[in-house]
């Protein structure tokens, strides 16, 4: 990571030419930096701070992290800073509370640095890239089953307005361990690893309080307070503010990750909100929107940010992405979801359907997919029958959803044999397997489990089985 | 190499704007900032320059120099490509990890090919003999299986005046013409400018990928342009890898453009140790892949495609069969869309340029079958087989629209098949290819005479089903006639056991043309078998559960090398089986 060119002078301007939005133009800038941080301050004793993301001979375009209300083209002096936007890092991050720009806010003195670095990061070249490929159990039947998370693993959770991704989110680090596969067939051992290897890093972004206020709460309920760093930048915190904070949040994870060994689990919520702080600097700048408005860069963007995970050859940690985002109107094809999937190893998505049917955590897996799963799951990490276990229970839901929508078309009569065997277990799949509410299930039990389900069919029905899996687990249903 | 000097006056994310560059010219070479980040200009107004740069401009400010070095941007072209892992702009990963580290920086500028590694020379012409470009004037052996071929560049003919063999680098002269060119191991080249060949050839080769949907159902030809579009999580990466490991070719490029990371370490960690159906040599012996993630600079994102492309033609050059992957298209369109609107240009459909099915449809051409230069007479191919990723898998986007315009075979992948694990999620409604009729004779003489008609047959049977669903959907299942309920279960069948195939299977990950064959007309006959009992009066429930149903729902696990003779044999079980007259359930 390379640092930038410093220069001597501190230049201070008295003035800007424009304020148009969140964003400022000033004239007659001499040397300023891309990317540099400015403080400008306001009449009084406040000071608010900016960036520059624009520089030509006619101006420097400026993004003001907080709002330019109150600013007058007199009235404000400019400062900038020399340096790109940098952060303090030390292990005495761990425990400690910061605001959506790394400013410490819980009353105890700033970090002191035994490095810093630029927050924007570095793209890892793929060459040092370690496979991600160790089995993080989450508890959770719908995940570990169907859609295992390993480490190093980006991983989506797409919400919707009002559905519990949050719970599931606390739910999903609380439980979280490494388990490793036995010799023996069928066999799983957990084992827990070494606690204080694992660190949470929770970037809040435009959240309301209470959301935050849950996680932070469930962060010291299980008693991983201490191993957590937190940025909060809250509903009624500056909007542009936003797009630093999951950059803050991930220059931590990198460097407890990558220098201090630790295994980490980066939660960002709610990423809909950081791609709307991204529009809005984009409309302010009169940039050709794209989809719904969004620039035509979101993609790249957003993979500067879920691009930061992932295992190191060599090194220690782990970066594990948990983000969160809500659908706007729970479609899946909004450009924030849309893009999110096409950068993230996979998603978990949450219906509304399940959620009102009473059903926790109501994760319909039929969209959701984890790309690293082969990876992480077989004989030698988890159990042999795992692929197929997955792949049958696919299968058999998704015709099983088909039977339904046949059922209230044609009525119960028009129903095959088949069909109505389908439904039952398109039924049991959603009562037992997938609801399963707030206790933990190792992966032992949801294998377990999905056999027992698996009765409700004859053992050549379950095609995509090889027989001698069948043979092993599948027990004959009492008649 | 003249070089000269300007200096930055805007800077807008990835694009620059100097003064001072009169001299420059469109798509040269220049070193941006007193980091020296390589770029490109892409446009010129009087003495400014708009410049593409290669890397982050974060900490970039006005009135930084800019070196212009008066020539485009090229590829090294030579030995030691197979088996090298690039950046965008042909910078070795491996390089840039030796000499920065696990992140990646700025301003390290690096060969593309190893100046002090030697290559065995051995010539194959003699000094007086007259050479025109494209002709073979020596081989290096690159790795086991690829005989890189020392061309005369384009442009360059003459007498040999002197020519030897023995070991060089590849800046070394390996043999001198008469006025005096010096031809080396390596060459470059433009990488905007598509290399010259003789003429084009009409694609009559299939380009065999070893996956049944593909082969069989809608083949590519070599030096065909195939396309996969799909939304996100359905599969083009797989089948692009798949591709990668099992078709048939010399020399495969795999573009990865605009993608993950994590990805690319999975295909790092496998080739070395994958081994190519043909040959059994290590897959990396064939493959060259040049990866710009989706987090590296947008601008090389652009540049990766073309050089992929380039040196794509390079070894096609030489006669070699070479396929390309790119994944994902849409990724490069999504490049060239942002540099445009840092340019401030008019806009187009979806922000896209109003150049980018030009630019598409030039990148696309590159691909096909051609006779290479040279007076020996040879011919090779490009295959090109790009992933495209539409916003909201909605197909009706600029980069899909314009690619389907030009692409011969279209393989549409679907969410909801994919979203129920039905892989490859092929929607074989909206698939199409072009290449059947120009390659069904190749088949019908090198694998099967009933390919084209096995096909049909698949067809008809998929289009059935369609019909019948359709119907079932208004009065159940239960209302069919059971002649009507067999071609539901034999199109089950069809999707279940031959369309699906895993890439994860051990055994069916990739399936050899006869099994493609063997398994459809056991298929094929069990249609007939079942037909034939019902009208002999069996109930339709037991032979539904009869054993050779169920055997076939699990043939595609039998291993490929013996399936002449399981299939040969299968057939006849159905035969002996109808011969027996009532058929037990
Ligand atoms: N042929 C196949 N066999 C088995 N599984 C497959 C196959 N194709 C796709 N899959 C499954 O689907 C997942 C997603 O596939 P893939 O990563 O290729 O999607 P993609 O279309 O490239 O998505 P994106 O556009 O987001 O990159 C894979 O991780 C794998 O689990
Ligand atoms: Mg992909």
């Amino acid at each position: 990571m390379d640092s930038s060119p410093s220069r001597l002078l501190t230049r201070e301007y008295q003035s800007a030419g424009a304020i148009s939005g969140p964003l400022l133009f000033v004239e007659r800038v001499q040397q300023a930096l891309l990317g540099e941080m400015v403080s400008i301050l306001m009449p009084g004793s406040e000071i608010r701070r900016g960036q520059v993301i624009e520089l030509s001979e006619k101006h420097t375009v400026i993004q003001v992290l907080e709002d330019t209300a109150g600013m007058s083209l007199s009235n404000i002096r400019i400062r900038f800073s020399e340096s790109v936007a940098q952060m303090d890092l030390s292990i005495d991050l761990l425990g400690r509370r910061f605001n959506g720009s790394g400013v410490p806010i819980d009353h105890l003195p700033p970090v002191i640095p035994e490095k810093r670095l630029p927050i924007p990061g570095s793209p890892i070249n793929p060459l040092a890239r370690a496979k991600p490929s160790h089995f993080i159990q989450t508890g959770i039947s719908t995940i570990d089953g169907l859609n295992t998370l390993v480490r190093g693993q980006k991983l989506p959770i797409f919400s919707g307005a009002g559905l519990p991704a949050k719970e599931i989110a606390a739910q999903i680090f609380r439980q979280a361990e490494i388990v490793e596969a036995e010799r023996e067939p069928g066999e799983i051992i957990r084992k827990s690893g070494d606690p204080h290897k694992f660190a949470i890093v929770f970037g809040a972004i435009g959240i309301p309080f209470r959301e935050a206020a849950f996680f932070i709460e469930a962060f010291e309920e299980s008693g991983v307070a201490d191993h957590t760093v937190a940025f909060l930048n809250l509903a009624d915190d500056p909007t542009i503010e936003r797009l630093l904070t999951p950059r803050y949040a991930l220059t931590a994870a990198e460097y407890l990750a990558f220098e201090q060994g630790y295994h980490v689990l980066v939660l960002l919520t709610d990423m809909t909100n950081y791609c709307e702080a991204l529009r809005e600097i984009a409309t302010a700048r009169e940039e050709i929107p794209g989809r719904r408005g969004f620039p035509g860069y979101m993609y790249t963007d957003l993979a500067t940010l879920y691009e930061r995970a992932g295992r190191i050859k060599g090194r220690k940690g782990s970066v594990t992405q948990i983000p969160i985002l809500t659908m706007p109107d729970d479609d899946m094809s909004h450009p924030v979801p849309d893009l999110t999937g096409y950068i993230t190893e996979g998603q978990i998505v949450l219906s509304r359907e399940l959620h009102r049917k009473g059903i926790y955590p109501p994760i319909d897996v039929l969209p959701c997919l984890s790309r690293l799963m082969n990876q992480g799951i077989g004989k030698e990490r988890t159990r042999e029958d795992h692929r197929e276990v997955a792949d049958q229970l696919y299968a058999l839901y998704a015709q099983g959803r088909d039977a339904r929508r046949l059922e209230s078309i044609v009525g119960a009569e028009g129903l095959s044999d088949n069909d109505e065997r389908l439904l039952e277990f398109a039924g049991l799949f959603e009562t037992r397997f997938v609801n399963q509410g707030r206790q933990k299930r190792t992966l032992q039990e949801t294998l377990g489990l999905s056999w027992e389900l698996f009765k409700t069919f004859p053992a050549e029905r379950l095609a995509r089985i090889k027989p001698e899996f069948i043979q092993r687990y599948y027990k004959q249903p009492a008649k | 190499m003249t070089s000269s000097k300007g200096s930055i006056v805007k800077i807008s994310g990835p694009a620059v704007v100097a003064s001072g560059m009169r001299e420059a010219g469109i798509y040269h070479r220049v070193l941006v900032g007193s980091l020296g980040l390589p770029g490109e200009v892409i446009r010129i107004e009087g003495d400014r320059a708009t410049i593409q740069v290669y890397e982050e401009t974060t900490g970039l400010s006005l009135g930084e120099e800019v070196v212009n070095f008066g020539e485009p941007l090229m590829a090294e072209l030579g030995p030691g490509l197979i088996s090298s892992i690039f950046d965008g702009i042909q910078r070795p990963l491996a390089l840039l990890l030796r000499e920065q580290g696990d992140f990646i920086s700025r301003g390290l500028l690096v060969s593309s090919l190893s100046r002090t590694l030697r290559w065995n020379f051995i010539p194959a012409v003699k000094p007086g003999e007259g050479v025109i470009p494209g002709d073979v004037v020596g081989t290096v052996q690159e790795t086991d299986r690829v005989l890189h071929r020392i061309m005369v560049p384009p442009g360059i003919s003459g007498k040999i005046r002197e020519i030897r063999p023995g070991n060089f680098t590849v800046e070394e002269t390996i043999a001198v013409l008469e006025d005096g060119f010096e031809i080396k191991l390596m060459q470059r080249w433009p990488v905007r400018m598509p290399r010259p060949f003789k003429n084009r050839l009409l694609p009559k080769l299939p380009f065999i990928t070893g996956q049944r949907i593909f082969d069989m159902v809608f083949p590519v030809a070599m030096g065909g342009t195939a396309i996969v579009p799909g939304g996100f999580g359905t599969g083009k990466t797989v089948a692009e890898q798949s591709l990668a490991k099992y078709a048939r070719a010399d020399v495969i490029i795999y573009i990865g453009c605009g993608e993950r990371g994590n990805e690319m370490t999975g295909v790092l960690e496998e080739f070395p140790e994958l081994r190519d159906p043909q040959t059994g040599r290590p897959l990396m012996e064939r493959t060259i892949l040049v990866i710009n993630t989706s987090n590296m600079p947008v601008a090389a994102r652009e540049a990766s495609i073309f050089t992929g492309i380039t040196i794509a033609e390079y070894y096609r050059d030489m006669g070699c069969q070479v396929a390309l992957m790119a994944d994902s298209t849409s990724r490069w369109a999504e490049a060239l869309r942002e540099i445009s609107s840092r340019l401030e240009e008019m806009p187009g459909e979806e922000g896209y340029p109003t150049y980018l099915a030009t630019r598409l449809s030039h990148y696309y051409e590159r691909g096909g079958r051609v006779v290479c230069l040279g007076k020996e007479e040879r011919s090779g191919s490009v295959t090109i087989v790009s992933a495209i990723s539409p916003p909201g898998g909605d197909f009706s986007e600029p980069v899909s629209q314009s690619s389907m315009r030009i692409a011969g075979g279209v393989w549409a992948l679907d969410s909801d098949l994919a979203h129920r694990r039905h892989f490859p999620a092929i929607n074989w409604r909206m698939s199409y290819s072009l290449y059947t009729d120009l390659l069904d004779p190749w088949f019908q003489e090198n694998v099967a005479p009933d390919w084209p008609r096995l096909r049909a047959w698949l067809m008809e049977m998929l289009q059935k089903e369609d019909d019948l669903l359709e119907v079932a959907q208004l009065v159940g299942v239960d209302a069919l006639q059971d002649e009507q309920r067999v071609v539901l279960e034999i199109s089950r069948l069809i999707r279940e056991e031959y369309l699906r195939q895993s890439s994860f299977s051990e055994v069916d990950a990739c399936c050899p043309l006869q099994k493609q064959v063997w398994m459809l007309r056991i298929l094929c006959r069990l249609n007939d078998f079942l037909g034939e009992s019902l009208k002999k009066g069996n109930p339709l429930d037991g032979l539904f559960h009869h054993p050779l149903l169920l055997e076939a729902a699990r043939m595609k696990e039998h291993p490929p090398e013996d399936f002449d003779a399981f299939g040969r044999s299968f057939l006849s079980r159905i035969d002996a089986e109808l011969k027996k007259g009532a058929v037990s359930g």
